[in-house]
């Protein structure tokens, strides 16, 4: 029946660490699936109140007023064109709905086009910018590339150290200065990356609310002196979004692509509850490919957006 | 983009004022709208329900006693109903205890609970004169201990050094024993973010609060949070006797949709909100003001009180003579008013708290942070003499001013125009009285772009 679902299992070797994966964030969007399967699973004919009630589902997992209406409205339109009257039919059709809005979105992060190849994060405080780093060094260092971490951070208490724990753990190299400007850590770090040969840098920055002018002006400006240092870097402007941010990550995306040109996505803490329909809501406003997805606190929880495995996941699906 | 609460019932409240009468079906389509703009700005679902529900019933039974202006009877409802979800007065944190009075502080990942044990230690700290000791449980996250370590050293607040080896039980015990020989009169102790799902945690955190018996457990949330804050409040509010809420991050462009679930599924105040990055940033929340924020009136108390803070008194004294004597008034003190605002977070804080019509037609006349940052650029680069006497800049002086500035001698003369049209105001002022000034309002704003 879901056909689709299962191409991508195939050609993947690491089965049971997937497997897992797939657990996990299936977990994650629990009350979500756990929802729509109550919904769908019961019976009955397609009606105007079991429409209604998958509106108040997309809305509490935070799809969005504009992303559930597009989707409602799909939803019909496909119902009516292919004749469907049975409420578990509803499912399958759901699932492409989905599947057309966030395909798109799935385009993983190619880290080998350029060396070094230069990651700048991004985003608003506490989304788990720092956390995200140590994961993704860790992710890619499994696939074989030298990584040097930057410790752009130099406003938050700490964050320095945070960093450099994370370095410590995982073997990594961490540049960091003692206070100083985040530009010239970040400057620094990219050239030492060309002197050793370094394959990936991830530069980490402070937090900042996107209603600091000044703060988006600064980040704008490491972004320019990130350029000085080696031209045509940063190849990666990674937005970091909690997942338990509402709407409000619409304003985020766009207040950091307009700042920054963001070239992708990182979703953090969709281990919850009731979370990730947040990714419709920007596929439907602002799309912006998401380049992983974080379901938990281990250092292996932070993986590449995978549409189908997050659509089967949201949506209970049984492979 | 995303429409913010305040336009959105702003929009309503408009279209109602166009009604002649207050009937079923239109208190039906502003009810749609408020149910809308309260869910595009993440206040949960059920909340949502209930609180139309409340509105629509309460101001039914208004159009019965009187419905003379049903306009303004709806907005009353809705401001009414918003205060009342978001809950009475203010509330400060309980201290009546023996000392050392611990306040347990306890949120999700990220929610700002180490900055905001900072900001709390430092407000306990100089506006009730205690004694404060400040603990950190987070034996997980890297650095976690060192961040607080750090934020207690920058405020000069007592810090109880912990190790990650140790148990949070037994760090929260022991920095309890500690502040109890040093007299210290309260103890906050920061925790590990946690989710609400995770069961091991919730159950480290019950443990730290059986252990403790806090005479306050702060729950801190973020205020961007999404409709997860009902499901989040509801774990932290099974698990822990909480005694209180902490908003955090409200400086940013989401408006509180999460104070109204987390209030309204735990039934605790809203005790403190934190809105700015500054160890100086954390506010008493005001349900009432919140309320008026929502609805477009304005958020003019905070501004108010924000100006008394930041505002050097001295110098506003100094200023208001030179107003009532009419002339006098020079570049100097247009400069100085620039920086006082600026002090107060620049034009778009302002914009922010101002009531929503105001703050559009604000909008419009391109009065931006960067416009302000010319015109300061332009004044730093006159003499002393310029600026006092902005009469005797000719054409000469006017051409090394841009230069020193950076800009075309145009900017220079829209600058003057500016000065000398507030000038005017001033005396209008001193001798008119405010009619005259509000009249005189729209040279006030110094936008450059017109």
């Amino acid at each position: 029946m879901f056909g689709f679902l299962k191409k991508s299992t195939s050609n993947n070797t690491d089965n049971t660490a997937r497997i897992g994966w797939l657990g996990r964030l299936k977990a994650g969007l629990a009350r979500t699936g756990n929802q729509l399967s109550e919904l769908f699973g019961r019976g009955g004919k397609i009606d105007d109140d079991l429409y209604e009630e998958l509106e108040t589902i997309l809305i509490t997992s935070d799809v969005g007023m504009d992303a559930t209406r597009f989707l409602l409205a799909e939803l019909r339109h496909q119902v009516k064109e292919l004749r469907l009257t049975e409420a578990d039919q509803l499912k399958e059709v759901l699932a492409r709905c989905l599947l057309k809005l966030l395909a798109p979105l799935a385009q993983p992060l190619d880290a080998g086009a350029h060396s070094p190849f230069v990651i700048m994060l991004a985003g608003v405080n506490g989304a788990g910018k720092t956390t995200s780093i140590g994961k993704l060094a860790k992710y890619l260092q499994g696939q074989g590339k030298s990584v040097l971490l930057a410790a752009g951070d130099t406003f938050r208490a700490a964050a320095r150290e945070q960093l450099m724990e994370w370095g410590a753990r995982n073997n990594v190299t961490v540049i960091a200065q003692q206070g100083g400007d985040p530009a010239a850590v970040i400057f620094d770090a990219v050239q030492a990356a060309q002197a050793r040969k370094i394959d990936v840098v991830l530069a980490d920055t402070a937090g900042r609310l996107t209603t600091q002018a000044h703060l988006m002006d600064e980040i704008k400006k490491v972004k320019r002196v990130i350029a000085k240092a080696l031209p045509g870097a940063p190849h990666e402007v990674l937005l970091v979004l909690d997942a338990n941010t509402g709407q409000n990550a619409l304003s985020q995306v766009k207040a950091f692509d307009d700042a920054l040109d963001v070239t992708g996505l990182v979703l953090t803490k969709l281990d919850g509850t009731a979370k990730g329909g947040v990714i419709a809501a920007i596929a439907r406003a602002h799309p912006i490919p998401v380049r992983f997805i974080g379901v938990g606190e281990g250092l292996d929880d932070l993986r590449p957006f995978v549409a189908e495995d997050f659509i089967a996941a949201l949506l209970g699906l049984d492979e | 983009m995303l429409d913010n609460l305040t336009q959105r019932l702003s929009g309503v409240i408009k279209n109602l004022r166009g009604q002649a009468r207050l009937t079923e079906s239109n208190i039906q389509d502003a009810l749609r709208e408020v149910r809308m703009a309260l869910l595009e700005a993440d206040v949960a679902l059920p909340v949502v329900k209930e609180f139309t529900t409340q509105v629509k019933e309460a101001a039914l039974g208004i159009e019965v006693v009187g419905n003379l202006n049903p306009g303004q009877a709806l907005i009353g409802v809705v401001h009414r109903e918003l205060t009342k979800l978001m809950g009475a007065a203010n509330v400060g944190i309980n201290l009546s205890t023996v000392p050392p009075a611990v306040i347990l502080m306890a949120g999700l990942q990220g929610a700002g609970k180490t900055t905001t044990s900072g900001k709390l230690a430092k407000l306990l700290r100089e506006q009730q004169k205690k004694k404060v000791l400040l603990v950190s449980c987070d034996v997980y996250r890297p650095a976690a201990i060192e961040q607080l370590r750090a934020v207690a050293e920058q405020l000069g607040i007592d810090f109880y050094a912990s190790d990650v080896s140790q148990k949070p039980v037994d760090i929260a015990l022991a920095a309890h024993d500690y502040a109890k020989k040093h007299h210290h009169d309260i103890l906050i102790v920061d925790t590990a973010g946690r989710l609400a799902v995770d069961e091991a945690m919730m159950a480290e955190i019950k443990q730290l609060h059986a252990a403790l018996k806090p005479i306050e457990t702060l729950f801190v949330v973020d205020a961007m949070t999404g409709q997860d804050a009902v499901n989040t409040a509801k774990v932290f509010g099974e698990a822990l006797p909480l005694t209180g809420v902490i908003l955090t991050k409200l400086d940013g462009d989401a408006r509180g949709g999460a104070a109204l679930s987390v209030r309204h599924i735990t039934g605790k105040p809203i005790k403190f909100v934190g809105v700015s990055e500054k160890m100086t940033g954390l506010e008493a929340f005001h349900p009432e003001r919140m309320a008026s924020r929502v609805l477009g009136m304005g958020d003019v108390l905070s501004l108010i009180e924000e100006a008394h803070r930041e505002v050097d008194q001295a110098e506003a004294e100094k200023l208001a003579k030179k107003i009532k004597k009419g002339d006098g008034f020079d570049l100097n003190d247009f400069k100085m008013q620039i920086v006082q605002m600026r002090k107060m977070g620049g034009v778009s804080a302002l914009m922010d708290k101002l009531p929503a019509q105001l703050s559009q037609a604000a909008a419009g006349s391109k009065v931006d942070d960067k416009a302000i940052n010319r015109i300061e650029g332009i004044i730093n680069s006159m003499t002393p003499a310029e600026r006092a006497k902005p009469e005797i800049i000719k054409a000469s002086r006017k051409r090394r001013i841009a230069a020193g500035a950076g800009v075309q001698v145009m900017h220079v003369n829209q600058l003057l125009n500016q000065f000398e049209q507030t000038q005017k105001m001033m005396k209008m002022f001193s001798k008119g009285g405010m009619a005259k000034m509000m009249r005189g309002m729209k040279g006030m704003l110094p936008g450059m772009g017109r």
